[in-house]
């Protein structure tokens, strides 16, 4: 079986925990306005590469002795990682009996029968939420937000580790009303771990114009740094969970 | 017995010189967290304010606060010096008076003069007739019979840096031995080995007789030299407070006697805890008084000068010293050897603010306690002042009693030594390869000479054939150069009080080193897996190339081209012990730079991988920059492929990464550079250079360098203040890859 890979990123700390080796994988379904990867939008892609589960392990087995020193493994990230669930699977399945921790980030825009199918070898999830809000989701990302949500609870009941990621782009994602709900939201999910509050920036933006896509957020400027520790303090009170800033 | 020695556990080291048995019977290991320490004394506080208002000066006069051309420097050229009498603990200074540089004439007559020079000075023409006339010094004895092939090998650039006009280092004297023993047992120790020689009159047998006797007078003008500051060294030493200071003057002594580049200091910290202890058990000190006399000494190791020229800068960058001290490690019988004194020393980067000197080194083993390993991460991360080197792999060659000299050279500690040879040139190597010996930038016939590359494009088979050939031909040379460089140094600067702190039969090495590894194995994977075609000038020499098509980079984790750098490395190491090295020395290689990197680029060609005419080489083991393209991991596991068994004296490996990429939290970064060092470690990793910095912040630094004083970074194999690169080193670190993710 082979894989779309977008590319790999050998040395993660940000992915999970310990040392990671992430894998970018090739398509994503929705058209988040902040994308930064939207070279990985397209299923087919001239950049992407095929590997076969068998060379993909034998990459992601030579930084055991990081992950075993450092407590990290693998997450797969994109793009959107569970449209080729199938061989996210296979890989899992073989981590799990090399004793590699597992992970993947997604948006969770998917089929709740990928996300059943692939808990049994799962260890963690960097579950994105977008937005609490359906129809600002719709416009954000392209998509609403009620698969996602509905995923996110069942990871939840399933007892699946779950660290939360979240956007701060100013005026779409940061209005008090949707913070408070995302934070509550995620106050009743006891399997949640963590948030990762991500800032917006525009580093991604050139690519937009590399693909000839028209980026929309020019006049956007990214959140300063005490406005994100003020929003860190609020979402970690109202959430109960340490809130990390990247 | 030695009164001195009341409460240590005895051993065979009281009835011959051993101080590693010292060690293992009497340290105890300490697997603690740092919680005990404490902060700067008042006393060292005010101390180190004066130094850094010395330092202060010294930056502003152009990186030299005074030189002394008059005296040159002997074990007891100057009298005593203070920094201020009151404040100081540990005393002894080079010369009379703090940062004053001597001059050391018998290195070298030309460049001591030229070294003044530079500085506005000029030494006093009786001083200089008298050598001229009357006493030939170790450079003048180079150049009198190098032929004029070395010459040319060394003029294009081909073998440089060469220790022929400056002090050779790199050897490590065992200076605990003064303090252990006190001088009087280790003149009877030498003189009983003299006696013991063969009464047949050999070579050898004359030059040992005599090389002996010189050490028993260094001996002697050692103890000379701490009564002038008022202390009787000729027993052992009795407390904490004594053995820090004999041990001190015993490094003293030799950084008079000789300015060698590496002058370390060996592995020290463990071996004085164990007075430490016994202090504190005794309530003769406390932790206070303990932690004062660590920061005092390190006060003084941060104050060694000489004085260099502007070439020699160049070379070797800011004004190192490699003081290297080994820290930690574990010994044979797997009890790990981190004291609470271990955690002291590093400290001092905390008491006395970070500085690249002394140089320290830690030696990773698995069985490091992890608290320690957290607090050398912490400290990594705060600091960029640390390197870390692989215990594992070098205890089962030099079991567990040696030191680091200058940035990874190993050797048993009053066992072993080595006769430094910097380093030759393998990217150029390969042009002369590909040219026939002719050099591509001056165009001299140097390498063998061979027809000029015919085809248009470049053959793997044909181009290796003739790398093989003109690598021979360097080898060769290169040894022959070495030899002579050696001979003279014994002969016209010998290391008396150096050698006097070793058994009187040690082993040497012969420290063989390569700069360009990896363009050149870059080019050979160009020429192997692309198309290369050559360009040539009107004479027919092969000046530039075209590469048709890709070609995998080392530092991608990627065999095909990794494997080339193993074969580069072992096909040298092979060819030089074809030819015997002066004094039956082992030879041994090491993938190093130092700061030359920049320099070596400048004088090599286009190579065939793409790499621009003058453009710098990568520091010591590092992929060119900009070629990885894996990530941070892939690269190291690509230089952690290099066999140490080919490289004995070390494969350097800088590493600079900024915080955010290593971790969100300070829990998470320092997990993540001890999982970083554990994993590269595992890998067969020799040593990693840690820099925990944003390139932002070392711009910044370019621009407004009075504002970053004691801003350290570390660079290949030891630490620099940044601001005291040149301009144009700096801007090669600052390009040099910072692994962060957008
Ligand atoms: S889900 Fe991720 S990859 Fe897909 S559009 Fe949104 S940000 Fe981009």
């Amino acid at each position: 079986m082979k894989g779309k890979i977008h590319s790999i990123d050998t040395f993660s700390t940000l992915d999970g925990p310990g040392i990671r080796t992430v894998i970018f994988m090739q398509g994503c379904a929705l058209r988040c306005k902040y994308c930064h990867n939207p070279d990985t939008w397209a299923v087919e892609s001239p950049d992407a590469r095929d590997y076969e589960v068998k060379e993909l392990m034998e990459v992601i087995l030579k930084n055991r002795p990081y992950y075993e020193a450092s407590g990290g493994g693998v997450t797969f990230s994109g793009g959107e990682p569970l449209l080729q669930h199938h061989f996210i699977k296979e890989i899992f399945k073989l981590c799990r009996q090399e004793k590699i921790s597992t992970a993947y980030d997604s948006s969770l825009y998917i089929s709740s029968q990928v996300v059943l199918d692939l808990i049994p070898f799962t260890d963690l999830v960097l579950a994105d939420i977008k937005q609490i809000n359906n129809e600002k989701s719709q416009l954000l990302t392209g998509a609403g937000n009620v698969l996602n949500l509905k995923n996110i609870r069942i990871l939840n009941e399933n007892k699946v580790r779950i660290w939360i990621r979240y956007v701060i782009l100013p005026s779409w994602t940061d209005a008090y009303e949707d913070l408070e709900k995302t934070a509550l939201f995620i106050r009743d999910l006891p399997q949640v771990e963590r948030v990762d509050l991500l800032p917006y920036h525009s580093l991604g933006s050139h690519k937009w114009k590399l693909l000839d896509l028209e980026y929309q957020l020019h006049e956007v400027e990214p959140p300063s740094s005490n406005y994100l520790q003020e929003l860190a303090q609020l979402f970690s009170s109202l959430s109960q969970r340490p809130v990390y800033l990247a | 017995m030695f009164t001195q020695w009341q409460d240590f556990e005895p051993g065979r080291w009281m009835c011959e010189i051993d101080v590693r048995d010292f060690i293992q019977r009497n340290y105890h290991p300490y697997d603690g967290d740092d919680s005990f320490l404490s902060g700067p004394s008042a006393r060292t506080r005010s101390l180190w304010d004066k130094c850094q208002e010395l330092l202060r000066r010294e930056r502003s006069r152009n990186g030299v606060l005074e030189v002394d051309a008059d005296i040159p420097i002997t074990i007891n050229s100057h009298p005593p010096g203070y920094i201020d009498r009151d404040l100081e603990l540990i005393v002894g200074l080079q010369t009379d008076s703090p940062l004053k540089r001597a001059i050391n004439i018998y290195g070298g007559l030309r460049t001591s003069v030229r070294a003044c020079r530079a500085y506005g000075v000029e030494p006093p023409s009786s001083l200089i007739d008298f050598f001229e006339k009357h006493r030939r010094t170790h450079n003048d004895g180079v150049f009198t019979v190098y032929t004029p092939e070395m010459r040319l090998a060394r003029r294009v650039g081909i073998i440089t840096g060469l220790p022929d006009s400056y002090g050779r280092g790199r050897i490590i004297a065992d200076y605990r031995r003064v303090p252990l023993y006190g001088i009087n047992y280790l003149i009877r120790t030498k003189e009983d080995d003299r006696d013991s020689l063969n009464k047949t009159m050999s070579d050898y047998s004359i030059q040992l007789r005599e090389r002996i006797s010189d050490q028993i007078k260094a001996l002697q003008s050692l103890k000379e030299m701490a009564a002038a500051y008022g202390f009787d060294i000729s027993q052992p030493a009795a407390n904490t407070r004594e053995a820090i200071q004999w041990l001190y003057f015993a490094y003293l002594g030799a950084i008079k006697e000789q300015n060698g580049a590496a002058m370390s200091l060996g592995r020290v910290a463990t071996f004085l805890d164990i007075y430490i202890e016994r202090d504190l058990e005794k309530g003769i000190i406390n932790e206070e008084a303990a932690q004062e006399l660590i920061d005092q000494l390190v006060i003084k190791l941060r104050l060694v000068r000489h004085l260099r020229t502007p070439e020699y800068s160049e070379l070797f960058a800011g004004d190192p010293n490699w003081v290297t001290e080994s820290i930690g490690g574990a010994g044979v019988d797997g009890r790990h050897l981190v004291t609470k004194n271990s955690y002291r020393i590093l400290h001092t980067l905390q008491n006395l603010g970070p500085a690249p000197e002394p140089n320290m080194t830690i030696l990773w083993s698995k069985n490091l306690p992890s608290p320690f390993i957290n607090f050398c991460s912490r400290l990594s991360i705060k600091t960029s002042s640390i390197q870390y080197e692989n215990d594992d792999l070098m205890r089962p060659l030099y079991g567990d009693d040696y030191g680091i000299a200058c940035c990874v050279s190993a050797m048993r500690l009053g066992k072993e030594s080595q006769l430094f040879g910097a380093r030759c040139n393998l990217a150029k190597l390969l042009l002369y390869a590909i040219n026939g010996g002719i050099d591509e930038m001056t165009e001299d016939q140097v390498g063998r000479e061979m027809p000029v590359y015919e085809g248009e494009y470049l053959d793997f088979d044909q181009v290796m054939h003739r790398l093989k050939i003109q690598m021979d031909w360097l080898a060769e040379l290169y040894v022959n150069t070495m030899n002579i460089i050696h001979y003279m140094h014994d002969r016209y600067a010998p290391e008396n009080l150096q050698m006097a702190m070793h058994d009187s039969d040690v082993h040497y090495f012969m420290a063989f080193g390569i700069a360009g590894l990896s363009v050149a194995a870059d080019s050979l994977s160009a020429i192997k897996y692309a198309r290369v075609k050559t360009v040539r000038n009107e004479c027919g020499i092969i000046r530039d190339f075209v590469i048709e098509g890709e070609y995998p980079r080392y530092g991608n984790d990627d065999d095909r081209v990794d494997e080339l750098v193993v074969e580069l490395v072992r096909m040298f190491i092979k060819y030089l012990k074809k030819y015997p090295a002066y004094r039956n020395a082992e030879h041994t290689l090491s993938v190093l730079t130092i700061t030359s990197n920049v320099m070596y680029g400048k004088h090599t060609g286009t190579t065939p991988d793409g790499r621009k005419r003058g453009e710098a080489l990568a520091p010591g083991a590092n992929p060119l920059h900009g070629r990885e393209e894996k990530g941070a991991l892939a690269a190291c596991n690509s230089v952690a492929k290099i066999p140490y068994k080919y490289a004995r004296d070390g494969i350097s490996f800088t590493f600079s990464i900024v915080p955010d990429s290593l971790g969100k939290s300070t829990a998470e970064q320092v997990n993540n550079l001890r999982g970083l060092l554990q994993g590269y470690f595992t890998k067969g990793g020799h040593h990693m250079n840690v820099n925990v910095i944003h390139p932002e912040v070392l711009k910044e630094a370019m621009e407004h360098p009075e504002q970053y004083p004691d801003l350290t970074i570390r660079v290949s194999g030891y630490a620099v203040h940044f601001i005291k690169l040149s301009r144009e080193q700096q801007e090669e670190v600052i390009a040099r890859t910072f692994y962060r993710r957008m």
